[in-house]
C-alpha cells in the first residue's frame, strides 16, 4: 500500500498513518469498522482544500462506513438560509468529491443517530470532538481524536494506527469528579461539560453523582466537555458501559459552580436576532419537543433547527416539519451555526448549546444567551430573552 | 554539523532558519494568501514563514491547520522545511499531505544551536539536518 501499488489515494493515506503511529509509537495498524470525516465546510477548506479531496478521489475509494460530518450549508434548502451562490458551487464541488470516494454524504455531527453506529468495543476512526467523546464514552467504542486528513486516510484503507485510546490502559479515568448538584436539560449538562472540561482539561474522568441522563443530555455533554476540555472519553457511574477504577484524586462539582458557568456563557443581551437549535444535530425526540412548543405560534426572529437529512425524513412522516415550519422556524440540515459562514449576518444567538456558545462567540463574535429550549423557543417567539436565571 | 533527527515527512530543503520558541496554530493563525503570522502576541507574529526552514516546538489549536499547510503549499507561502522540537497530529498529517520536509526530536536541542537567518539544509528523507 505504501509503495502505491494501489494506487496515489492508498500511498498518501497510507504515509498519514504510518506517521501517525510512528508519532504516537504505535506497534502495528489495526482495521476499524467505521470511519466520520470532519473537514467539511468549505469555510474551513478553502480551494486547496477542494484540491486536496478532489486528487485524492481520482482513484480513492472507502473501504468501511463512512459518514461526513456538517457542511457550510444546507444541501438542498441553501437558498433559504441566505448562502451565496458562489459559496454553494464551491461547497457542492467538495460533497461531490466525497461522494466519489464512496463516502455516504449525510453531513452529520451525530452519525450515531442515523446508522453510522459502532458497537461496544468498535475500533473505528472519528473526526469531530463531541462524536468522538459520544462513542468513546456513551458507546464504548475506540477511537483516537482524528482530524479530517488522518480520518480521511483510515477510511481509504480501512486501517488506523493501534495507539491512545485503542489500548486498555489509556482508557482508564484519572480523577473522579463528584457532582453535587441535581442536573437537567441539555443547557445544564452543557454547563456542567463547561465545568468539568475547564477543570480537569484533557484528564479522563470518572463521575459521581448523576442519577440519570437521557441520549440528548449525554449528546449535549460530549459535546460540551470535548470543547472546554478536550478529552475523547469520560466515565460516568451507573450511566456509561466501560469498566474503571476510582481515581483517588478528586474534585467536586457544586450548584453554584453550575450557576457561574452558565452565567459566563450568557451575555448581558436582551434582544436576540438569531436562535439556534440542534447543537449536535437534533435527534427526534428534540424535534418532536420543538414542535410542541411551536404548534401554532409564529417565530419573530430567524430560527434553525439544525439535523441531519434522514433525522428530518422521520420528521416529515411524523409531521413535525409542518408544525416547526408553519411557525416560520426553518430546518438547517447539513450543515449548523458552527461551520456555516454567518460572520456579520447576527448580533446575538441563543441557544441551548454550550458547544454553540464557544463557536458563537470565537467564530462569530455574536452575543450570547443559553438557557433551556423553552427559553429559546420564548427567545424565538418574542425576539426577546427572558429566563429564570 | 550533522545533526540526526526522525523523518515525519520526506523531502529536501535548503534555506534560512526562523524560529518561535511558541506553538504555531496555523489555522486562524497564519495568513495562508501571505504566510504572515498573525495571532495577536505571537512572537512571530507580523513576520512571514514563506520559504523559511520553520522552527517550533509543535503544532497547537484546530485539526483544520493541515489543511492550511497545503493551502499555504498551493499558494506558495508554505516554509521550505519544518522541524519541531516533538510533533503532534496537525502539523505531522499538514507537512505530509503537502509535502513540506519536516524532521523532529533532533539528537540536540534545536534551540540552543540554531538561530534566526542562519542556513541550514533539511535532509528528512535520510533523517539529517546539515548546519553550515
Amino acid at each position: 500500500m505504501l509503495n502505491g501499488g494501489m494506487g496515489n489515494a492508498v500511498k498518501k493515506s497510507m504515509e498519514i498513518l504510518v506517521a501517525l503511529g510512528e508519532i504516537y509509537g504505535s506497534d502495528r495498524l489495526i482495521d476499524v469498522s467505521s470511519v466520520q470525516v470532519a473537514g467539511v465546510s468549505y469555510d474551513n477548506l478553502g480551494d486547496a482544500g477542494l484540491e486536496f479531496l478532489a486528487d485524492l478521489a481520482k482513484d480513492g475509494q472507502v473501504k468501511v462506513l463512512t459518514t461526513l460530518n456538517p457542511a457550510g450549508m444546507d444541501l438542498e434548502n441553501w437558498k433559504n438560509l441566505g448562502i451565496s451562490e458562489d459559496f454553494a458551487k464551491k461547497q457542492t464541488q467538495v460533497i461531490e468529491a466525497f461522494s466519489r470516494m464512496g463516502i455516504i454524504t449525510t453531513c452529520t455531527c451525530t452519525p450515531y443517530l442515523i446508522g453510522n453506529l459502532p458497537k461496544f468495543g468498535d475500533h473505528i476512526a472519528w473526526s469531530e470532538s463531541s462524536a468522538v467523546a459520544f462513542a468513546n464514552s456513551v458507546l464504548g467504542a475506540r477511537t483516537n481524536r482524528e482530524g479530517g486528513p488522518s480520518a480521511l486516510a483510515a477510511a481509504l484503507t480501512g486501517k488506523t494506527p493501534n495507539y491512545g485510546m485503542h489500548l486498555d490502559e489509556n482508557r482508564q479515568a484519572q480523577i473522579t469528579v463528584e457532582v453535587k448538584a441535581k442536573i437537567k436539560d441539555t443547557s445544564e449538562f452543557g454547563a456542567l461539560g463547561y465545568v468539568i472540561g475547564n477543570k480537569i482539561k484533557n484528564k479522563i474522568p470518572f463521575i459521581t453523582g448523576i442519577k440519570e441522563a437521557d441520549l440528548e443530555q449525554l449528546k449535549s455533554f460530549s459535546a460540551s466537555i470535548a470543547t472546554y476540555g478536550g478529552t475523547a472519553l469520560f466515565h460516568i457511574k451507573g450511566i456509561t458501559p466501560n469498566k474503571t477504577k476510582k481515581p483517588k484524586e478528586k474534585i467536586t462539582i457544586t450548584k453554584e459552580d453550575i450557576e457561574s458557568a452558565l452565567k459566563a456563557m450568557n451575555d448581558d443581551v436582551e434582544d436576540i436576532d438569531f436562535v439556534s437549535l440542534g447543537c449536535p444535530h437534533a435527534s427526534l425526540k428534540e424535534i418532536e419537543k420543538f414542535a410542541g412548543l411551536l404548534k401554532g405560534k409564529k417565530v419573530k426572529v430567524e430560527t434553525w433547527i439544525a439535523t441531519a437529512r434522514p433525522t428530518k425524513g422521520i420528521a416529515d412522516m411524523a409531521g413535525y416539519t409542518k408544525i416547526i415550519e408553519d411557525s416560520g422556524a426553518k430546518f438547517a440540515c447539513d450543515t449548523c451555526m458552527v461551520v456555516a459562514p454567518l460572520k456579520g449576518r447576527f448580533k446575538s444567538l441563543a441557544t441551548d448549546s454550550a458547544k454553540s456558545c464557544f463557536y458563537g462567540r470565537s467564530k462569530n463574535n455574536f452575543k450570547m444567551r443559553v438557557g433551556t429550549i423553552e427559553d429559546c423557543i420564548n427567545a424565538a417567539v418574542t425576539g426577546k430573552w427572558k429566563s429564570n436565571l | 554539523m550533522i545533526i540526526k533527527g526522525r523523518k515525519i515527512s520526506k523531502g529536501n530543503a535548503e534555506g534560512e532558519v526562523l524560529i518561535s520558541d511558541q506553538g504555531i496554530s496555523f489555522y486562524g493563525g497564519v495568513d495562508p494568501a501571505t504566510g504572515i503570522v498573525v495571532e495577536k502576541g505571537h512572537p512571530l507574529e507580523g513576520k512571514s514563514v514563506k520559504d523559511k526552514i520553520l522552527v517550533f516546538p509543535q503544532g497547537k489549536g484546530s485539526t483544520v491547520g493541515s489543511y492550511t499547510l497545503y493551502r499555504m503549499k498551493k499558494n506558495g507561502t508554505a516554509p521550505k522545511a519544518m522541524i519541531n522540537k516533538e510533533t503532534e497530529t496537525i502539523v505531522a498529517v499538514g507537512a505530509i499531505i503537502s509535502e513540506i520536509p519536516m524532521l523532529d526530536k533532533l539528537e540536540k536541542d534545536p534551540f540552543e544551536i540554531l538561530k534566526d537567518g542562519q542556513r541550514v539544509k533539511v535532509n528528512a528523507s535520510e533523517g539529517i539536518l546539515e548546519v553550515f
